[in-house]
């Protein structure tokens, strides 16, 4: 069970036991105390946002690059306001306004940003495994923003808080994921997470988009979401992308939201206290019904505002210096 | 002008399956051919006496049937030079190189640019494979009659497979008329898309797209019928799954005329291997499950495996050093494969050393149909001589190829070469060997003939 964790006033910086790790790549990086460490960290960091002056100065000093290959709205945003929030210095790169384009790789372009010996480089890439190599390639801490199809472990516990502000408790929860399981990163972070603080996850979605080997990420399947709805405690939905049926996935936008769409009435078989999350961005009326994305049980825009909160916690226990 | 240098190699135990040699023997060269085996062979006055040091075994050459070797097109990986003095000091006489190169080996000329090439080099023997498709891509096929006439001893569309079964069953039948095989890649294009990884539950806990296992065994499926069908040869090259494993051995029990071969990666290395995305785990087709690779032991053990081949694909540090579904496939293997299969397989007691003979060096000769193979008198001194029990750490910086794409890199390992003869002249002899100089002394400056 965790030390209890030392009180954190991001003011005071009477910090916290730090992490382990030197970087962030995947939940499977970190321990439950950990976790819970982050969490609980995110909660005094909340605090930091209702100040009218939202900013203290934990990472004063403290060079943080975003260095985003995929396109991306709410994260890099979460991140950035959370940076300043800490007082750090940012840069943004962006792969269309960078060198890239013009041939780079991405060795070249991590070694040219080390060169500029930064704190802290947090990454968004297509490629699973980007972050590892960025991580090898310098000594600045790397927050995995999101690869590929393998994990995006911010959000994972940006969920977790979420659940656990709404739900008091993660462990012993009934929490449904239902969608492309196949090609989401956020359900790989997730599984690892919400498993390591002790819920049932079941998943559910076309039996195109399942993971071979389910049974060995300890998740029961199913293809009914009739049967993944019943008496959940969270029902999470994540996003098809709507390129995906080029791959033949499915048939159509229309026959997966007869089939796999939450509707309010599918809702209705949930624990009556049920929530709704969703990473977005959001296909309205193909994975969720607008009812249910504006409905009483969705948590998504506290999803949000847990990001940036989560994110100040992740940013600031792996800055801490006596780690290094 | 002949060379009638005469040396006689004593004191090693000669392991020759072909010829029923399993045991100490003396091994006689005369003119670069193998004039005598046998126990105690008479001295005539004028031949250099040479003692193999001791325990070490001699063996015919070894022959690596699927090489990759870059030149012309890629000399940044790799050329011909370098690839053939890696394969020397691999212990491997012989090697079949593949036409992924630019242009493709897919007409006489660069057949003979090949050729003259490796012939520089003087170092292993080449011989190469012609593509069965024009520019590899699938189409037409290729003059295969002008390549096998400038050289080429099997085509191949290597990397890639004919996709085509139609085109595949002509490539067959027509190939068939110059007795040579065709090699095929065996993977669906459809199925494997754009596949980086094993497709199971390491590839998809990181995030890697799968390759399923099913690909490779559908088209090793159809190939084996493709044979039944036409009575011609099909070499089915670096199998990796146990479904394959079950076509092949099925349709030799029928008597289909197919053969087939397995890396030594395949045989030591699974998909665990993936958690961290190292590169130098990334090839095609890619690590399977533990169960595939006891399945490729077994057809190892029990015949239903040919050979043993390397699918040496040497890439350059800077294409490896990439995100992982970016990066090329492939892995090297010449300098390695003999420690590895000396350790993992020999000594791990899954085959004899008799049975290693065979799959190193007998049988990819007897499927490409090329000299060698044998210790029988009258055939080139292609002569690959072991060091058994030599502790070998595995140093890629040490290599004699231009890249590094190993995944052995450091490990120890029991077996490796004392020294690679070529037509009676010793091509690479290892100095960590004790005793090896001799070889060295006696046998460099010899001819061939």
């Amino acid at each position: 069970m965790p030390p209890a964790a030392d009180p954190v006033t991001p003011d005071g910086l009477a910090a916290p036991v730090g992490l382990r790790t030197k970087d962030l790549l995947s939940i499977g990086d970190l321990s439950v105390d950990e976790i819970r460490l982050i969490l609980d960290t995110a909660e005094a960091m909340k605090e930091v946002g209702t100040r009218s002056i939202k900013k203290v100065p934990a990472l004063r000093g403290r060079t943080v690059v975003n260095l985003f290959f995929e396109a991306s709205t709410r994260t890099r945003t979460s991140f950035e306001v959370a940076q300043k929030r800490l007082s750090a210095d940012t840069v943004n790169i962006a792969a269309s306004g960078s060198s890239v384009v013009k041939g780079e790789t991405l060795a070249d372009t991590v070694r040219n940003l080390e060169a500029m010996a930064p704190d802290i480089i947090v990454v968004r890439h297509q490629s699973a495994g980007a972050g590892h190599l960025v991580a090898g390639l310098c000594r600045a801490r790397v927050i995995n923003a999101g690869d590929g199809m393998h994990e995006h472990p911010t959000q994972a516990l940006l969920d977790a808080l979420t659940i656990r502000q709404r739900k008091g408790r993660i462990e012993g929860l009934k929490v449904s994921i239902i969608g492309d399981l196949l090609h989401s990163r956020v359900f790989r972070s997730n599984v690892l997470l919400l498993h390591a603080l002790g819920a049932e996850v079941s998943v559910c979605g076309p039996a195109t988009m399942m993971l071979p080997d389910m049974a060995r990420f300890g998740v029961r399947p199913t293809t009914s979401i009739d049967e993944a709805v019943e008496g959940a405690d969270v029902v999470m939905l994540l996003r098809i992308q709507l390129e995906r049926m080029g791959g033949y996935f499915f048939p159509s936008l229309r026959e997966y939201f007869q089939l796999f769409g939450m509707t309010p009435e599918r809702l209705e078989r949930a624990h009556p206290d049920a929530i709704i999350m969703h990473p977005g961005p959001m296909n309205r009326g193909v994975e969720i019904a607008p009812e249910v994305a504006d409905g009483p049980y969705s948590v998504i825009l506290e999803q949000v505002a847990n990001g940036v909160a989560v994110r100040m916690a992740v940013l600031y226990l792996l800055a801490d210096e006596r780690q290094a | 002008m002949v060379d009638e240098t005469r040396v006689m190699l004593i004191g090693g135990h000669v392991v020759d399956p072909v010829n029923g040699v399993n045991g100490p023997a003396d091994v006689l060269i005369a003119g670069g051919r193998v004039t005598a085996v046998g126990r105690d062979l008479p001295v005539e006055s004028g031949t250099t006496v040479i003692e193999v040091p001791p325990h070490g075994v001699v063996c015919p050459g070894f022959i690596d049937m699927h090489v990759h070797l870059r030149e012309p097109g890629y000399e940044h990986k790799e050329t011909l030079a370098t690839g053939l003095a890696a394969a020397v000091a691999g212990g491997f006489t012989a090697v079949a190189c593949m036409p992924t190169t630019t242009p493709v080996n897919d007409h006489a000329a660069m057949t003979r640019l090949i050729c003259g090439k490796a012939a520089d080099a003087g170092l292993a023997r080449v011989y190469p494979v012609g593509a069965v498709t024009k520019g590899r891509d699938g189409e037409q096929l290729a003059e295969i009659g002008e390549l096998y006439a400038a050289g080429c001893v099997a085509i191949s569309d290597a990397g890639r497979p004919v996709a085509s079964a139609l085109l595949m069953r002509r490539a067959l039948e027509y190939a068939s008329m110059f007795g040579i095989p065709v090699i095929d890649h065996c993977e669906d294009p459809s199925l494997a898309g754009d596949g980086v990884a094993h497709e199971g539950y390491h590839a998809t806990a990181l995030g890697l797209r799968g390759l399923p296992a099913a690909a490779e065994e559908i088209v090793a499926q159809r190939d084996v019928a493709l044979s039944g069908l036409t009575g011609a040869g099909v070499h089915l090259a670096h199998l990796s799954t146990r479904g394959a494993m079950r076509a092949v051995r099925e349709a030799k029990a029928r008597g289909v005329p197919v053969s087939c071969e397995v890396t030594p990666h395949h045989l030591t290395l699974t998909d665990d291997r993936l958690v961290g995305y190292d590169t130098n785990y990334k090839m095609n087709p890619p690590l399977r499950e533990a169960a595939d690779l006891e399945a490729l032991l077994d057809g190892v053990r029990d015949g239903t495996i040919d050979c043993i081949a390397t699918d040496h694909a040497p890439h350059h540090y800077d294409e490896k050093r990439a995100e992982f579904d970016r990066a090329p496939f492939g892995v090297i293997g010449l300098e390695t494969a003999v420690s590895v299969c000396l350790d993992r397989l020999v000594h791990a007691g899954h085959v004899t050393l008799a049975r290693l003979v065979e799959l190193m060096s007998a049988n990819p000769a007897r499927i490409l149909g090329v000299p060698g193979g044998t210790l029988g008198v009258g055939v080139p001194a292609d002569i690959t001589i072991l060091a058994p029990d030599l502790v070998v750490t595995v140093d890629p910086s040490a290599f004699r190829s231009l890249a590094r794409n190993t995944p052995f890199g450091g490990w120890v390992l029991r077996g490796g070469v004392t020294a690679t003869i070529v037509g009676g002249r010793a091509v690479y002899v290892n100095t960590a060997v004790d005793g090896a100089g001799a070889v060295m002394n006696a046998m460099s400056g010899v001819r061939e003939p």
